[in-house]
């Protein structure tokens, strides 16, 4: 990690835009990013939401839960499972999405790309 | 190893035995030493001919079969399907086929069967006679049966009476000629063969004992007319000969071994034939005189022959026992061994009730310890427990006629439980699995019968020992305290059933609260659609209500089917497939201002695909003010009702079909259930409407309507069972209340009606006794909880749009009203579809 890099966070969208234990889509600098609210761990998470299996922006339509540990999201079309921490996915070692710094301030969802 | 090196073993019959050897021979430690040749004059690869008979109820070949002809290739074995081995040279080790190839050998398996003996009565060799043996056989007797009346069976024995049955369910009237003065002589006596004779004429079918057939001549209209020693001609439109088997010993003949004097080839204790290179085993063989007819002792004589080719130690072949039991005509027939009291000094006792239809008859030896034989007829509830006491030669009870008594109060027969079985005990005969076998499959690892079954092959023969096997499993897996885990998945250790009993019971309404009480984690995207299922079911909770919407699946969260692309189905409901001009036109219109595809789907109704996410809550006001529903095409509930126009347009209606599906459709239409189901409703006896292949088929009939249930399309169709005849309008609802909520409650999650009835223990009698019986005393309450169901239904589209909570999903980005640009489409026959990857990138380039 490069040290000086400052994170630079922007704001996306208010809590009340999200759906708890589930999943919204933002558009950021053209990119489609996936935010999951976990309300039981009240953890937020920022994944693609680029499906690489199906090609389409479908990761934040997937349930999310955990899996011998991890904190997962399966996409919607052919049921891979993406750990929201890491982006690894469990079914294929060598896919792997990006994830990305997400917090809550106050009301609203900041995220850095 | 190269092949020119190995040894060739040529296996000359691809039957059940031949088959049977083969998987054997694997297990063999030196199995790769060898090539396997396998010859089979049948052009398909060996099926299960001892349930032939399912043939007729739709089995085909591939769900008869053990394997395909790839499986054998895969394990490089070289096959010869539908070729005949016609000559075996023994001093030069080469066996020739029909082909003209010539195949060298070091040893070879005679596994050929037998056929079907057609005595020679003048007028045996018509067209229209038939012998019921292989697929070709049934598919010959298939044709001749159309739009044909009547059939007749020659021989009333075991196989005569299967052959009645296939008639029978080719809707021919059906006659048993048997020259004998009772049927199944063989196994049973006369007061067991007259009542079975009874029995059977109560079914429809007539039988003529003590008749001796002299003639069979084709008439002028192509049918067959048979005169008889005494008695009355009869005419006929087909003959089926099931008059005995003989060895199929032909090539044996030929190239010079030792035939028995009425034929089949001479076998050793191993095995072998009068030649050492070649053996000979199943249907084929004769082992001390006699011929075993049973597919058990073939099995028994592939496993010798395998290991003493593979130069392993073989257990010897030593005669196999005769025993059998079956459902012929669904009239239960059991017979164990001396069956006829032929022991010098055996002692018989019988229970007989003319009333309820039920021979029994217990033959002992002279002191009455020890069990010789036995004839069961009408009820075999008792053949399991008299079989071990026959095979494991256990001491019988003081009172040996106890366990043919009925079970009336005090004088109950002594259960005789798996735990009194010795370890030696048979379970399974076909296969040669004993109690001990199935124990040490537990004691390396297996927790079901179903691992059990794949482990030791218990139960995948004839199939008559499931039952038996299933209780030495449970009760050694309880002598264990072993509970078996059929969890559906990480976060719940328990069944679906288990977790829809829990959420009744303790009343619990939220996935959380089930969560808290009862499981671990997060849940995932296995349980979450299944408890989500659940409530919806016994609660009929809204799926998109803000604690719910959470658990589904993409489809059920936004009420449509994902594409390919990400985008979505709109399905309204049609019901019944009745639709006005004007609607249609609306449709239309709708389709065309949002660009939408539109095709009529192969569920009678009107699709339009390619909508985005943020255009479904548009899309579905425009359709809900035309006056459209949701068509529920997404979720785990009744889709369609398929209906044909019935009595109100069509000459031979005899019922409004098209207003019976209405009724049902909407009457059902907000049931969630374990998996989709559909119905369709025929107005007669046509079956415009394929009713018989969905979960609820209703065909209509002079006084009411046929109820059939539990059938398929899909990836394994399946015909539906009939359940009820002539019903009112009003009981037709009721039980169809019951059915598809005794279903809900205990089918398994993504469980069709067909699995469900195909894993349900007890079958269809069970579910009869069930719903129409009310044998569980829970009737009135599936119809209260199905009323429920009804009242509270609501449109998911209606009141999803009356609700800006749950419309806030319904966006494609939470921070901008752009679209998907990922979602591209080009244009195909005057419609749009989602482009390819390239000409994605294509048009992006241009662009
Ligand atoms: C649209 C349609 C095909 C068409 O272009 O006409 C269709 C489309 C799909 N079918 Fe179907 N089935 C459609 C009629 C049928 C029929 C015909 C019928 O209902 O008469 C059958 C066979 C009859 C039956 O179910 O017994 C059928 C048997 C299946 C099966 C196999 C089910 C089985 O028991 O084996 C699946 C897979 C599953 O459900 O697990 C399936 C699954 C699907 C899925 C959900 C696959 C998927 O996950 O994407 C498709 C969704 C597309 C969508 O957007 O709705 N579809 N599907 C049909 C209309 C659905 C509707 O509700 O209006
Ligand atoms: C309708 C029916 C119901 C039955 N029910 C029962 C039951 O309930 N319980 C029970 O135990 N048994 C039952 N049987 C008997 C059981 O099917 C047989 O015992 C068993 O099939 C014998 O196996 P096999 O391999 O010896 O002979 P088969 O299964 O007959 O196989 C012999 C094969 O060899 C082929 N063949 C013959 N000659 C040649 C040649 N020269 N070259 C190449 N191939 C050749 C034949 O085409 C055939 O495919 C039933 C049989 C039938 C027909
Ligand atoms: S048959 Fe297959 S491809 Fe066609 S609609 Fe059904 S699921 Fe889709
Ligand atoms: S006894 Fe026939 S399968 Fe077990």
């Amino acid at each position: 990690m490069t040290a000086q890099l400052k994170t630079q966070w922007q704001s996306v969208c208010s809590t009340a835009d999200l759906v708890e234990d589930s999943g919204v889509a933002a558009l950021l600098n053209g990119k489609q990013i996936a935010i999951f609210y976990i309300k039981k761990l009240d953890a937020i998470y920022a994944i693609d939401n680029y499906c690489p299996f199906s090609n389409a922006n479908v990761i934040s339509r997937g349930i999310i839960g955990s899996l011998k540990g991890q904190t997962v999201v399966a996409s919607p079309i052919y049921k891979q499972h993406f750990n929201l921490e890491t982006g690894q996915c469990l079914e294929d070692s060598e896919v792997t999405l990006n994830t990305y710094p997400v917090k809550i301030e106050q009301d609203t969802v900041l995220l850095a790309i | 190893m190269n092949t020119a090196t190995k040894k060739n073993l040529v296996i000359i019959g691809n039957g059940m035995v031949g088959h049977h050897f083969v998987s054997e021979w694997q297990k063999q430690a030196n199995a790769a030493n060898w090539q396997l040749h396998i010859i089979g004059e049948e052009a398909v690869t060996a099926y299960d001919r001892v349930h032939l008979s399912e043939y007729f109820q739709g089995k085909n070949h591939a769900e008869l079969a053990y394997c395909t002809e790839a499986d054998y290739l895969q394990q490089g074995i070289k096959t010869y399907l539908g070729k005949k081995a016609t000559g075996i040279d023994r001093s030069a080790q080469t066996v020739t086929l029909s082909s003209g190839e010539v195949l060298n050998y070091d040893k070879v398996v005679l596994a050929t069967g037998s056929y079907a003996f057609v005595p020679p009565i003048p007028g045996y060799d018509n067209d229209r006679c038939f012998v019921y043996r292989t697929l070709d056989d049934l598919d010959a007797m298939k044709a001749a049966a159309q739009g044909r009346e009547v059939g007749v069976v020659i021989g009333g024995g075991l196989l005569g009476l299967e052959a009645a049955n296939a008639l029978k369910s080719l809707g021919l009237k059906t006659h048993v000629v048997e020259f004998a003065p009772r049927l199944m002589p063989v196994q049973l006596d006369d007061a067991a063969g007259g009542l079975l004779k009874e029995k059977i004429e109560d079914l429809g079918v007539s039988v003529l004992t003590k008749t001796a057939t002299q003639s069979i001549e084709k008439t002028a209209d192509d049918r067959l007319k048979m005169t008889f020693a005494e008695g009355e001609p009869l005419e006929t439109d087909l003959l089926v000969f099931s008059a005995g088997i003989r060895p199929q010993d032909a090539l044996a003949k030929e190239c010079g071994l030792e035939l028995g004097e009425r034929g089949g080839v001479v076998i050793n204790d191993h095995c072998q034939t009068s030649d050492e290179n070649i053996y000979a085993i199943g249907e084929v063989a004769l082992w001390k005189n006699q011929i075993f007819g049973l597919v058990a002792p073939g099995f028994r004589m592939a496993e010798t022959t395998a290991a003493d080719i593979a130069g392993e130690p073989s257990t010897a072949f030593l005669g196999a026992d005769m025993s059998t039991k079956l459902k012929l005509l669904g009239v239960d027939v059991g017979s164990i061994g001396d069956a006829h009291a032929a022991t010098p000094g055996a002692l018989t006792f019988r229970y007989s009730n003319e009333h309820k239809g039920i021979y029994k008859k217990l033959v002992t030896t002279a002191d009455g310890k020890k069990m010789l034989g036995a004839i069961l007829v009408g009820d075999n509830s008792s053949y399991d427990t008299l079989l071990q006491y026959h095979l494991n030669d256990i001491d019988l009870p003081a009172e040996p006629d106890s366990l043919i008594l009925p079970n009336l109060g005090s004088n109950a027969a002594p259960a005789l439980g798996v735990d009194a079985l010795p370890d030696t005990a048979t379970i399974c005969s076909c296969l040669n699995v004993s109690k001990g076998d199935i124990v040490s499959a537990i004691d390396n690892g297996c927790c079901s019968p179903a691992e059990v079954k794949d482990a030791t092959g218990a139960g995948s023969g004839c199939g008559g020992c499931s039952a038996m096997v299933k209780d030495v499993v449970n009760a050694t897996m309880e002598a264990r305290g072993i509970t078996v885990d059929k969890s559906i998945c990480e976060h719940f250790h328990y069944t679906r059933q288990e977790i829809y009993h829990l959420i009744l019971v303790e009343k619990i309404r939220t996935f959380d609260e089930l969560l808290d009480k009862h499981g671990e984690g997060l849940g995932c995207d296995v349980c979450k659609p299944v408890v989500s299922n659940i409530l919806a079911a016994v609660w009929n909770a809204p799926v998109q209500n803000r604690e719910h919407v959470k658990l589904q699946d993409t489809n059920d969260a936004f009420l449509g089917n994902m594409q390919k692309d990400g985008t979505y189905s709109v399905i309204p409901r049609i019901a019944g497939g009745e639709i006005t001009p004007e609607k249609i036109m609306k449709f239309g219109e709708i389709a065309a201002e949002f660009n939408l595809y539109t095709k009529v789907v192969s569920a009678q109704r009107i699709g339009m695909f390619g909508a985005q996410v943020h255009e479904l809550p548009q899309i579905w006001q425009k359709l809900i003010d035309a006056g459209f529903e949701t068509g529920q095409a997404y979720g785990k509930s009744l889709r369609n009702v398929k209906s044909c126009i019935g009595s109100t347009w069509c000459r031979y209606g005899v019922q409004d079909s098209v207003g019976m599906a209405i009724l049902v459709e909407n009457r059902y239409k907000g049931l969630r259930g374990p998996h989709k189901f559909k119905f369709g409703v025929s107005g007669c006896t046509r079956e415009c409407a394929e009713a018989q292949g969905k979960d609820v088929g209703i065909i209509a009939t002079e006084n009411g309507w046929n109820l059939y249930v539990c059938g398929n399309g899909g990836m394994k169709p399946r015909h539906g069972d009939l359940f009820a005849t002539d019903l009112s309008d009003v009981e037709l609802i009721k039980i169809i209340d019951r059915f598809l909520m005794f279903y809900s409650r205990t089918a398994d999650g993504l469980q069709r009606t067909a699995r469900w009835m195909e894993n349900l223990e007890g079958g269809l009698d069970y579910l009869k006794d069930v719903i129409l019986n009310d044998s569980l005393g829970i009737c009135d309450e599936l119809e209260a909880q199905m009323n429920h169901v009804v009242e509270t239904w609501e449109c998911e589209w209606a009141s999803t749009l009356k609700d800006p909570e749950k419309l806030k999903r319904f966006r494609t980005f939470v921070n901008s009203d752009e679209k998907d640009n990922n979602v591209v489409f080009v244009e195909e026959r005057n419609q749009i579809r989602p482009a390819t990857k390239d000409e994605k990138l294509s048009l992006i380039a241009s662009a």
